[in-house]
């Protein structure tokens, strides 16, 4: 037959067939596609913010810095590097930095605080917002004539203290003459971890904390004339800094490093919007489902009159496509609005002020998303169109005859959705591996739940009780009766209990992590930058308080300066030998013994030892060794305070990080260091606060230049921070659980059609309506309950899987909170189940059996 | 203009074979107009699915215009329909979502005719049902619905017509009125006519009659109407 007429009736009729065709379910139609509303808002108020975060830390990249240009180094800088940047150099600060213990005289308190000694005037660009005003003008001023001091707000506010009071940094009392509350550079997260303390230059000699082997950084700012290509002025110089030791920051380093950490977390949000959104077309395919099986006379007849396979999918998909874009336009819209809301949760991580604006990309990007899952979701039963007998006309119903081959287009449909899935993950992670355990994850906990929901309606109805109560039976038959919706509730419910499960174990294992190391017997006070001279007299000053020496090390700070004789410039020259260059950047921290302690275990080779020829064996942590792709014997030369100094490798290590100990990467034989200029860290344990107070007051008068860290203070800061990022998960946990319900509601609002003839029959046969609605409690409890359950049970798997290779802490959830969690669910899923019965019960039964026919 | 060979029709059902059709063979000619009668379950339906091409026959085959319909797919049979064959059920089939006009402007819309609008609307006219275009099929009384699927029918002017117990649903005065629009519209457009009915009366003014039962072909014979020409 060469007249085919498939293709002459165009997009036209078809578009003004799914048009027609709408005009009776429309509500029905919107409603399964509000599904993907919350998902596609989601996925747009993440995307889009990242969008609008990336912007604005390039805008502002140059406001993070403060200065164009930033060197630092942990020995004084010799050569300055000015004549190389020439006349450009507008202006220039210096600045000296250490942890100091400081003191609020009027209320005797202490704390570790960041000191930092200034000249000039840095910051150059962005706010530093100081109250008051003129503050900043006087402390610049000030110089040698006047002790003012610039002091952060949260040291401020621990301490109760004012603008006009004194704070003791080392020997000097200077007078607070501001409060900071924004630093260019510094995240409010830095702030309360480390407040800092801002004093003039010419006086860090007079509080005598500048002593040899404290761990001081040094630091210059330059101004450059504008337009400066400081990156290509600063690469000729690379490796004379390299060598000198010193770091350089640029704009645009600072522009990478933020866009990339930013980048990581609204990555890793989006993947959590990404499941709403599946979650989302999980809904759309069983309403689809539903649905498509109303058209189906519909569509016979069509085909009667000489549509095509093809032309009927086409209208039904035409409208699940339209429908599609408008539940994603919705989300664009929801999602645009959400950004400007996320900012606010996430104020205290940004470094950034953000301006936020519609981001097209991430809009259009969401469009996209919303019509391609909804199209290839609703496909996936719409396919069934295409096989519709005409001959139902004639019959109604046919029995398929025999067993038809799978469609191979179903198979297809499946394929893409994989891909889609894939892809998604793939270009959200950037890995591979992690798209590949992202999606596997994801299937997985679809399988189980949409494997269990099969199970049970097999199992049910198998063995059915045949006595028992009425209600009872009727509820669980109500599982497996045609139309049932046993297998979306279960993996919608599920899915959301899974989710939200899983963040909850997730939060536990970071404060477990954090706890485990705070508790018990272990250290919680570090002293540190304790000279060899004062060593006896700070032992003896925990010994008058009572106070154990938990542990006791002595660090020398040191550089690598070559690895086999080739020094730093051999390897950046050669990278595939992978040697990456905050190898020679980095300032190693290294104490000596010829022993490992309880939280090192030998991995490869033996511990350091001191050999004949001179040359010490070290030891390095494996993960360190790996990383530089050493080999035991390679040779290191190390630059120790100047003098260099040649070891071998002769032995890895595994080391425990999350114990509270003095933990090291580069361990030394004893033997060699004991000369070169070091420090001692000291570790006790206070009891309590006043303890603390005491100890850290006589610290501050006999040795002010000793640090300590409060350990129970950073933990506390760290509780405080992960409680922050934990409300940032739950936001958008809150879309998953929020499409999860909109699901759920769709599916049984969809069902109601179905099920309302049956209720209002059992109504007509003299049911009251509390057994019609003890009938649907019975369905929903059984169904809620055993979907939460095994959203449960996956979480837990998750969980543990997490700690044990992640984390590695051992596994203990708090079940009371995870119980709770099932329950609400299953409430919530029997309240929508009733509230729905309900709307049918309300009505008289001839009211409900017209409107319901068709 | 319609050819039916040895024409059989098993179904497999619970593992047993069921033979609703044997052996059926007869020959239509353009215009003829012809009807099938016989006994509840006989294979009434199924011998006029088959021979509309809605089905597959075990064995045999059906030549329809011409073209041979066993050896086509499904997608192909569909595009026979649309160009050769018009369609009138028991139950009446108009797409519930479509107004009447609609509905009758579909086989013409899938053909690809432009400004069908006219010619649905004469036809709605024709059937007595000129004002009830813009109503639904809910809104309209089974007469009603039957005469719009009687419209849709001769919309894409078949050469040929099946018709499965057309007055099944309907009363006496209401099955007479659309009986006379059905003979009189096909008279008019000079179609072939399969109409399968219970109805000896109605069967009587078709110009042959075959009778089946249990599945096989037990009369054929001319009847009066085929003796007087038509008029
Ligand atoms: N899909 C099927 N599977 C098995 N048997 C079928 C199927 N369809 C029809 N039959 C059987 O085929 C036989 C003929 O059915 P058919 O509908 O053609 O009869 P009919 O003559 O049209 O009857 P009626 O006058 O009641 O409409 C019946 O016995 C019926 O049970
Ligand atoms: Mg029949």
């Amino acid at each position: 037959m060469s007249a085919a007429p498939q293709t002459r009736p165009g997009l036209g009729w078809l578009l003004r067939m799914a048009w027609r065709d709408s005009r009776r379910s429309r509500g029905r139609l919107l409603l399964f596609l509000s599904a993907i509303v919350l998902g596609i808002a989601a996925l747009v108020a993440i995307n889009g913010f990242g969008d609008n975060l990336a912007r604005s830390i390039d805008e502002q990249a140059r406001e993070l810095v403060g200065a164009d240009l930033v060197l630092s180094a942990p020995q004084p800088f010799t050569a300055p590097l000015s004549p190389a940047l020439g006349r450009r150099v507008r202006a220039r600060s210096e600045e000296v930095a250490f942890a100091s213990l400081v003191q609020f005289p009027r209320g005797e308190g202490v704390r570790l605080a960041q000191v930092r000694a200034l000249t000039g005037g840095f910051p150059y660009y962005g706010d530093w917002l100081v109250e008051p005003r003129e503050a900043v003008a006087a402390f610049r001023r000030a110089g040698s004539e006047q002790r003012l001091a610039l002091v952060d707000d949260a040291l401020l506010l621990q301490f109760n203290a004012r603008v006009g009071d004194s704070i003791k940094v080392g020997r000097l009392r200077f007078l607070i003459a501001g409060r900071v509350t924004k630093t260019p550079g510094q995240s409010g997260l830095n702030a309360a971890l480390a407040p800092t303390v801002f004093i003039p230059r010419s006086w860090l000699a007079a509080t005598g904390l500048q002593q040899r082997g404290s761990r001081l950084q040094y630091r210059q700012y330059f101004q450059l004339s504008a337009g400066t290509p400081v990156d290509r002025l600063l690469r000729p110089l690379q490796s004379r800094l390299d060598e000198a030791g010193i770091d350089a920051d640029t704009v645009s380093d600072r522009q990478r490093q933020t866009g990339r950490a930013f980048g990581d977390l609204t990555r890793f949000l989006s993947l959590v919007a990404f499941v709403a959104l599946l979650l989302g077309c999980v809904g759309v395919a069983s309403a689809v489902n539903l649905y498509v099986r109303d058209k189906i006379a519909a569509v016979a007849v069509l085909r009667c009159l000489g549509a095509s396979g093809r032309q009927a999918l086409l209208i039904y998909l035409l409208q699940t496509a339209v429908m599609g874009l408008l539940g994603a336009a919705l989300g664009a819209a929801l999602g645009t609005g959400l950004q400007w809301l996320l900012p606010r949760l996430l104020a205290d991580f940004l470094p950034v002020g953000i301006r936020i604006t519609v981001s097209w990309p991430a809009v259009l990007q969401g469009l996209l998303s919303g019509l391609l899952v909804a199209v290839l979701f609703a496909l996936l039963p719409l396919l069934a169109i295409r096989r519709v007998s005409p001959l139902r006309t004639l019959r109604g119903p046919v029995e398929e005859e025999g067993r038809r081959a799978p469609d191979p287009l179903w198979l297809g449909v499946y394929g893409l959705i994989g891909l889609l899935l894939l892809g998604f993950a793939y270009w959200q992670t950037r890995e591979i591996k992690l798209a590949l355990g992202f999606v596997g994850g994801l299937l997985l906990a679809f399988g189980a739940l949409a494997g269990l929901a099969a199970a049970l309606r097999y199992l049910v109805r198998r063995h059915l009780p045949t006595g028992g109560s009425f209600v009872l039976r009727q509820g669980l038959a109500n599982l497996y009766r045609p139309n049932n919706q046993t297998i979306t509730l279960t993996v919608a419910v599920g899915l959301g209990v899974l989710l939200l499960a899983v963040l909850f174990l997730l939060q536990g294992l970071l404060l477990g992590r954090v706890e485990l190391a705070g508790g018990g017997r272990q250290p919680n006070l570090v002293l540190f930058d304790i000279q060899p001279g004062q060593r006896a007299g700070v032992q003896a000053l925990l010994r008058e308080q009572r106070l154990p020496v938990l542990q006791q090390v002595p660090v020398v700070t040191m550089r690598l300066q070559a690895i086999n004789h080739r020094p730093a410039s051999f390897y950046q020259q050669d990278s595939s030998r992978g040697v990456p260059r905050w190898a020679f950047r980095r300032e190693y921290r290294v104490t000596y013994r010829n022993t490992l302690i309880s939280s090192e275990k030998l991995a490869a080779g033996r511990p350091p030892t001191l050999e004949a020829d001179g040359r010490p064996r070290i030891s390095l942590e494996e993960g360190f060794f790996r990383r530089l792709k050493l080999q035991l014997g390679d040779t290191l030369t190390f630059n120790v305070q100047g003098l260099p100094l040649e070891t071998i490798v002769s032995g890895t290590r595994t080391v425990d990080w999350t114990r509270v100990q003095t933990n090291f990467i580069v361990l030394f034989p004893a033997g060699v260091l004991e000369p070169a200029p070091q420090f001692y860290v000291l570790m006790s344990r206070v009891p309590d606060n006043a303890a603390l107070g005491a100890v850290q007051r006589a610290l501050v008068q006999r040795f002010p230049n000793v640090s300590a860290i409060d350990l129970a203070l950073i933990l506390r800061t760290v509780d405080d921070i992960l409680d922050r990022i934990a409300v940032v998960i739950r936001f958008m946990a809150f879309f998953s659980m929020g499409t999860g319900l909109l699901v759920l509601a769709s599916a049984v609002v969809v069902s109601r059609y179905q099920r309302a003839r049956e209720s209002v029959l059992l109504r007509t046969l003299g049911a009251a309506r509390r057994q019609v609605l003890l009938i649907t409690l019975v369905e929903y409890a059984v169904l809620g309950w055993l979907a939460a359950l095994t959203g449960l049970l996956l979480a837990g798997v998750a969980g543990w899987a997490l700690a044990y290779w992640v984390f590695e802490v051992p596994f203990r959830p708090d079940p009371l909170p995870l119980l709770a969690l099932a329950l609400t669910t299953t409430l919530l899923t029997v309240i929508i189940g009733l509230l729905n019965s309900r709307a049918v019960l309300t009505r008289p039964p001839l009211e409900v059996l017209r409107s319901e026919a068709v | 203009m319609l050819k039916v060979e040895n024409l059989t029709k098993t179904y497999r059902s619970g593992g047993r074979e069921l033979t609703v059709l044997s052996d059926v063979s007869f020959e239509l000619q353009a215009g003829d107009t012809f009807a099938i009668v016989g006994p509840s379950g006989s294979g009434k339906t199924t011998l006029l699915g088959l021979c509309a091409g809605l089905d597959r026959a075990s064995r045999g085959s059906v030549w329809l215009s011409g073209i041979r319909l066993d050896e086509l797919s499904e997608d192909e049979r569909a595009a026979v329909r649309n160009e050769h064959v018009g369609f009138i059920f028991q139950n009446f089939q108009l797409l519930p979502t479509l107004t009447a006009l609609e509905n009758v402007l579909v086989p013409l819309e899938l053909r690809g005719v432009r400004g069908g609008a006219k010619t649905a609307l004469a036809l709605l006219e024709r059937v007595g049902l000129g004002g009830r275009g813009h109503h639904y099929p809910a809104q309209l009384s089974g007469g009603e619905q039957q005469r719009v699927s009687l419209a849709r029918a001769f919309a894409n002017e078949p050469r040929i017509l099946f018709a499965d117990e057309p007055t099944g649903n309907l009363d006496a005065d209401t099955s007479e009125r659309v009986v006379e629009l059905l003979f009189a519209l096909n008279r008019e457009a000079g179609t072939t006519l399969v109409l399968v009915t219970h109805d000896l009366e109605l069967a009587a003014r078709t110009g042959r009659v075959v009778r089946l039962r249990g599945g096989a072909l037990v009369s054929d014979s001319l009847t009066e109407a085929a003796a007087a020409p038509p008029r």
